[in-house]
């Protein structure tokens, strides 16, 4: 079920001057921002707030890549695959992270830590090849920079879990 | 040299302040103009020869022209695209991330000669530095009085929208249908957006670097403009280049620099053991040219002249340690992935080109491949799609079956990739 606060959020989108309808995106993006997916559920309430049918929020929610419509896990990587980085040699660095994490794209390992998904340029080309990795990008990746930045969250995880 | 548009950058890749920004003579292109009328605002960028940074080249002046002249009382919108989703294409993210005022002031400066009181930034869900960088940018602005007052003459009220991540959010149309809350598909032209763009009314779509020069064009004027640059094409502009070369990079040179300026003199030539075969001018969409052309000018008429398009000036370049085919196929797959849909040439022609491709990367390719692709290049080629994604695609594919033919053939013979 949707939060009092998300409802209000998506009523006071759609009250602003435009189209009533420009809300749609918006709220999509605070459901995938708040919950980390949108899940069949949210996206229906979220429609019947906007007072349109589920099926057009549906149209809008799966044009874009950006808004997840399963569950992720709770970490996401975007991978670039395009062209300057596939140049540079992102297929091997595809394999390296699928052997690590056992996945591969639009997969989400198993203990629900990693999902995995190809990302169409994230405009870092010159440090090509790169990735992000929960919005954060990272360039110039090799085996040792994957290695760094696993262990970062390796460590991250260790530091929650002593909390 | 001349480098309006970078020379304030900082080392450290923060972005420039507003103190900073205004000590450098930001702000007074403003000034200028709403000193001016929209008309001799227009007039003034039209004189300038300032084409469009965003992979047409469409002058800027004349594409504001197209706005109604008479004021019917209703809303006009100013859209800044920073939708980067060009693959090859990283050159507006240093711009907003590192100088955003320059572009908060440009906004002010289009805005005020359309006659625009409220303005969208559009710029990528991948972009959280830029669009963080460009929010401050404006509240120190709409602080200081630049903008955020457009009832007091002091407009436009600038809102930046967090794209949810589409390569035809890059499309104008495509844009206007997602800041609606629609799909991002392209609408049909005409009517064009001057005409009836967002919500139905006037609305102009402008590049970040397009909007970025035109602070520095109001204050130094159109005559200083057009003196930066050798080439027919005024000002600077920046040009960026990956692949294997010494020092990949973005990097802001006169409008019209060559090839070999830009790929021996910046990016420091190709990386060691490495033999420049051919590369894309401007970012995927372009067709590809070949190592003779390194005193080809960068600049929108010698590259379209060359057979290809500058696009966004930024290039990609391809070795001769790196497979052609593979290179195209992904391409394609990108390609094939952003279509929406909509027609059917796109959508069933991309998927249909990305098969062949991985058929002759996997020793699966059959006699007669090389020519179903060049006639596939032909089906979705500029006039048979809805938009421009298909024709896009397949400029790299049809140039690369010319100029690399015989890899293409050896893929056929051997069986397979030799690269592999």
């Amino acid at each position: 079920m949707l939060s009092e606060l998300e409802r209000t959020a998506i009523r006071a989108a759609a009250e602003r001057p435009g189209d009533r309808r420009a809300a749609a995106a918006e709220a999509l993006a605070m459901l995938q921002r708040e919950r980390g997916w949108v899940s069949d559920e949210s996206l229906a309430e979220a429609a019947s707030v906007l007072g349109m049918p589920r099926e057009e929020l549906e149209t809008v929610a799966t044009a874009f890549e950006l808004v997840f419509r399963r569950q992720v896990g709770r970490h996401v990587i975007m991978a670039c695959d395009s062209v300057s980085c596939w140049i540079k040699g992102s297929e091997s660095i595809l394999e390296l992270i699928k052997e690590r994490l056992g996945i591969g794209f639009g997969e989400t390992s198993a203990d629900g830590e990693f999902t995995l998904l190809p990302a169409g340029c994230l405009g870092l080309c010159e440090q090509a090849p790169a990735m992000s990795l929960d919005g954060v990008p990272y360039g110039r990746l090799d085996a040792k920079t994957l290695d760094e930045i696993f262990a970062r969250i390796g460590e991250d995880k260790h530091g929650d879990s002593a909390h | 040299m001349a480098t309006p548009l970078t020379e304030r950058l900082k080392a450290d890749g923060t972005a420039v302040s507003i103190s900073e920004y205004e000590a450098a003579g930001g702000y007074r292109g403003l000034e200028k103009a709403r000193s001016m009328s929209g008309r001799e605002v227009m007039d003034l960028v039209t004189a300038s020869g300032l084409r469009g940074r965003g992979g047409a080249g469409f002058p800027t002046g004349q594409k504001w022209s197209f706005v109604p002249a008479k004021d019917d009382g209703g809303p006009r919108y100013f859209v800044v695209n920073a939708d980067e989703k060009e693959p090859g294409t990283m050159k507006d993210r240093i711009l907003l991330e590192g100088d955003p005022h320059q572009i908060v002031e440009g906004i002010a400066i289009a805005s005020a000669a359309i006659g625009a009181e409220h303005a969208f930034v559009y710029i990528r869900g991948e972009y959280l530095k830029s669009a963080a960088a460009l929010e401050r940018a404006i509240a120190e602005a709409t602080e200081r009085g630049y903008v955020g007052r457009p009832k007091e003459g002091h407009g436009p009220e600038i809102e930046i929208h967090l794209s949810l991540g589409r390569y035809l959010c890059g499309e104008e149309t495509g844009l206007l249908n997602a800041l609606e809350g629609k799909r991002p598909n392209p609408r049909n032209k005409p009517p064009f957006p001057q005409v009836s763009g967002l919500w139905g009314r006037p609305t102009v779509v402008n590049n970040v670097e397009t909007v970025a020069n035109l602070p520095h064009i109001l204050r130094e004027g159109p005559e200083w403009f057009k003196s930066l640059s050798p080439a027919s094409d005024a000002g600077t502009k920046l040009y960026g280049v990956s692949g294997w070369v010494a020092n990949p990079g973005v990097w802001e040179l006169p409008m019209g620099a060559t090839v070999r300026e830009i790929l021996e003199g910046k990016a420091g030539g190709m990386a060691d053991g490495r033999v420049l075969r051919g590369f894309l001018p401007g970012g995927a969409s372009t067709d590809f040219l070949g190592p003779d052309k390194l005193d080809l000018r960068m600049d929108f008429d010698s590259v379209g002249k060359a057979g290809s398009r500058l696009g966004t000036g930024t290039m990609v370049v391809l070795d001769d340690k790196t497979c052609p085919v593979g290179m195209l196929l992904s391409l394609e797959r990108f390609f094939a992935r952003e279509s929406c849909g909509w027609c059917t040439p796109c959508r069933e022609g991309l998927p249909w080109i990305v098969r062949i491709l991985e058929a002759l990367e996997e020793g699966r390719g059959e006699e007669g491949d090389l020519e179903r692709l060049e006639d596939l290049s032909r089906k979705l080629a500029p006039g048979r799609t809805f938009c421009a994604l298909a024709p896009g695609a397949v400029e790299p594919l049809q140039s690369a079956l010319k100029l690399f033919r015989e890899d293409f053939e050896a893929h056929l013979r051997r069986k397979g990739c030799p690269w592999k």
